[in-house]
């Protein structure tokens, strides 16, 4: 079912990708070969297969409730765009 | 020195014939002089690199050195290095520097290795050709109008033209393997868990995995050593005693069974490569082996599946890219939507902005069953088709990839041809199993085949062993592209 160009400046929103005319209509015809190849799964039955999400069945392991990090925000928000007082600063959202 | 194995350097370094401060400017010196040509690094730090090699002299000096001590190892751009640009290949990591070691950077510097560099890649390991880099297309150095593989390219290519004695690489779907076959390399990717990914920047976690790439299967034992091991601060590492994978390296072959699967000998291999394979094979065997004739029915829908679990893992991972807590951030904007959309837009390349937005359709409401649902149990499938070879065989060999390396342009353009490079390589990261290439050979215009074997879980050993007896009866991986001499 081949995509519309509505549908990826859709999804390209869902995705926070800002996209021009453009882009969408060279990137739709991009995506639908990608979508052709990937609809070659339906041709096969899989009812009753249990999904695969993982490469082992592994359990996630758990700890003692401890601390185990030291504090490192000051290196780490060094690399921010912008920031204050040990803050990150965004553009204002609540007026 | 520049051919030496890493068994040589470092013997070379314990008997003072060489100090690391010596070895490490000899790769510098070939780094300044091939560099520019080749592209392979994106970041060289002289100062960083000879102050690691001092300090590995003073632990030779003392007898205190472990056998990676002093060699210098150039590390793909997707390990946090501390201290050092880590880019992962993006305008968006441009500005971007190491604040901690990812576990395998930390193993190395524990291991007292140089940190020669940082290697180029496809942007985010999106990529079999390592053209998407943000920093401009790797060159193969086999013949510099072709590309070297991707999306470990940079770290191929170093160590081809000599740059770098051995490397560190990742691989999601190929992304070890490949540019190790199309530049003539030896790489293995271990199975899933057993090298930590502690700060190593995620692709699709349900099949990222690191590894080495080195000229030698030998080698690629030594530097495996170093890597594998349980971490906690990786929630999928493996918790398993540590292994020597150089203790079965000199084992006979003699009654190892190879699986052979139709599928990979079919439509779309080109006829050099297989050759180059079908060669491989019948040496292998007078080596003491066997073939075992198997079937891999749905490693056909391997790509299919790929490209719906690895994107929409990737669109999950990626979203943390939003100019908020580190990377590039747009300059102008109107509001927050707008900023994070423009950083975006700016800070992506084509490619990982195509693998977002199918990632992003394939979760999206209503479309999850159909794609992401029905991926997982083609996966499923998969991994069941091993889980049956295995009972027959020990190893599984093949091509690594369809055809030797092409021109850089030739499939950029087109995602889909692209895609099916990673044909062979891919089943292994759905099961999790381990895979490796070996050099077997040269193709067309004389560039490199590679030869593709697959084992169970956990037989890293014995891969690395069958490799090295087969580089004791053959000498492609001592071959050295022409041109590159100084």
């Amino acid at each position: 079912m081949p995509l519309s160009t509505d549908e990826v400046r859709r999804i390209a929103e869902l995705a926070r990708i800002g996209i021009s005319d453009a882009e969408a209509r060279a990137v739709q015809v991009q995506l639908n070969d990608i979508f052709e190849l990937i609809g070659q799964m339906q041709k096969i039955d899989t009812e009753g297969i249990e999904p695969m999400s993982h490469a082992q069945g592994l359990a996630l392991r758990l700890r003692e409730d401890k601390v185990s990090e030291t504090d490192r925000s000051e290196p780490y928000q060094s690399l921010a765009p912008q920031k204050d007082a040990g803050l990150y600063l965004v553009p204002k959202v609540i007026e | 020195m520049l051919n030496a194995s890493l068994k040589e350097l470092s013997a070379a370094l314990a008997q003072r014939k060489i100090s690391s401060v010596e070895l490490t400017q000899l790769f510098l010196d070939r780094i300044e002089k091939l560099n520019p040509a080749i592209n392979a690094f994106i970041t060289v730090d002289a100062e960083k690199s000879l102050a690691q090699a001092r300090t590995a002299d003073e632990r030779i000096a003392k007898n205190r050195a472990q056998p990676l001590a002093g060699i210098p190892v150039a590390h793909k751009d997707i390990f946090v290095t501390q201290g050092w640009p880590t880019t992962c290949g993006s305008k968006i990591l441009s500005n971007f520097i190491g604040p901690y070691d990812a576990h395998v950077i930390e193993r190395f510097n524990d291991a007292g290795a140089v940190i020669l560099g940082k290697t180029n890649m496809d942007e985010f390991a999106m990529g079999s050709s390592s053209e998407t880099s943000f920093y401009g297309p790797v060159k193969n150095p086999w013949g510099q109008a072709y590309v070297p593989g991707g999306s470990s390219g940079g770290s191929a290519a170093a160590i081809a033209a000599r740059m770098a004695p051995a490397a560190t690489g990742t691989d999601t779907g190929g992304s070890i393997r490949q540019p190790a076959a199309l530049s003539g390399l030896s790489g293995l990717k271990p199975t899933y868990g057993l090298v930590s990914r502690y700060g190593m920047i995620a692709f699709a976690s349900s099949l990222d995995q690191g590894g080495p790439m080195a000229k030698s299967a030998e080698d690629l034992a030594l530097l495996l050593n170093v890597m594998a091991g349980f971490d906690a601060r990786d929630s999928t590492s493996s918790e398993r005693a540590r292994e020597d994978y150089v203790r079965d390296l000199e084992k006979p072959l003699a009654g190892l069974r190879i699986g052979v699967p139709k599928e990979h000998f079919g439509e779309g291999l080109a006829a050099d490569v297989g050759q180059a394979v079908e060669a491989a094979l019948e040496q292998i065997e007078k080596l003491g082996a066997r073939r075992v004739p198997i079937g891999l029915p749905n490693s056909g829908l391997s790509v299919p599946a790929y490209y719906v679990i690895a994107p929409a893992e990737a669109s999950s991972n990626l979203s943390r890219f939003d100019g908020v807590r580190y990377g590039h951030r747009a300059k102008e904007y109107r509001d927050l939507a707008d900023m994070y959309r423009r950083t975006r837009a700016e800070g992506f390349g084509a490619e990982v902005r195509r693998r977002i937005l199918i990632g992003t359709y394939v979760l999206s409401h209503g479309y999850y069953d159909a794609y992401y649902l029905k991926a997982q149990k083609i996966r499923r499938l998969i991994a069941q088709d091993f889980v049956e070879a295995f009972k027959q065989c020990d190893v599984v060999m093949g091509p690594t990839s369809p055809t030797v390396a092409f021109k850089i342009g030739a499939k950029a353009a087109d995602p889909v041809q692209m895609y099916l490079n990673d044909i062979y390589t891919i089943p292994a990261n759905l099961a999790g199993l381990p895979g490796m290439s070996i050099p077997c050979g040269f193709g067309r215009d004389n560039l490199p085949v590679g030869l593709h074997i697959v084992g169970n879980y956990f037989a890293e050993a014995r891969m690395l062993n069958v490799a090295h007896q087969y580089q004791k009866a053959t000498d492609w991986h001592k071959r050295e592209p022409a041109g590159i001499h100084l």
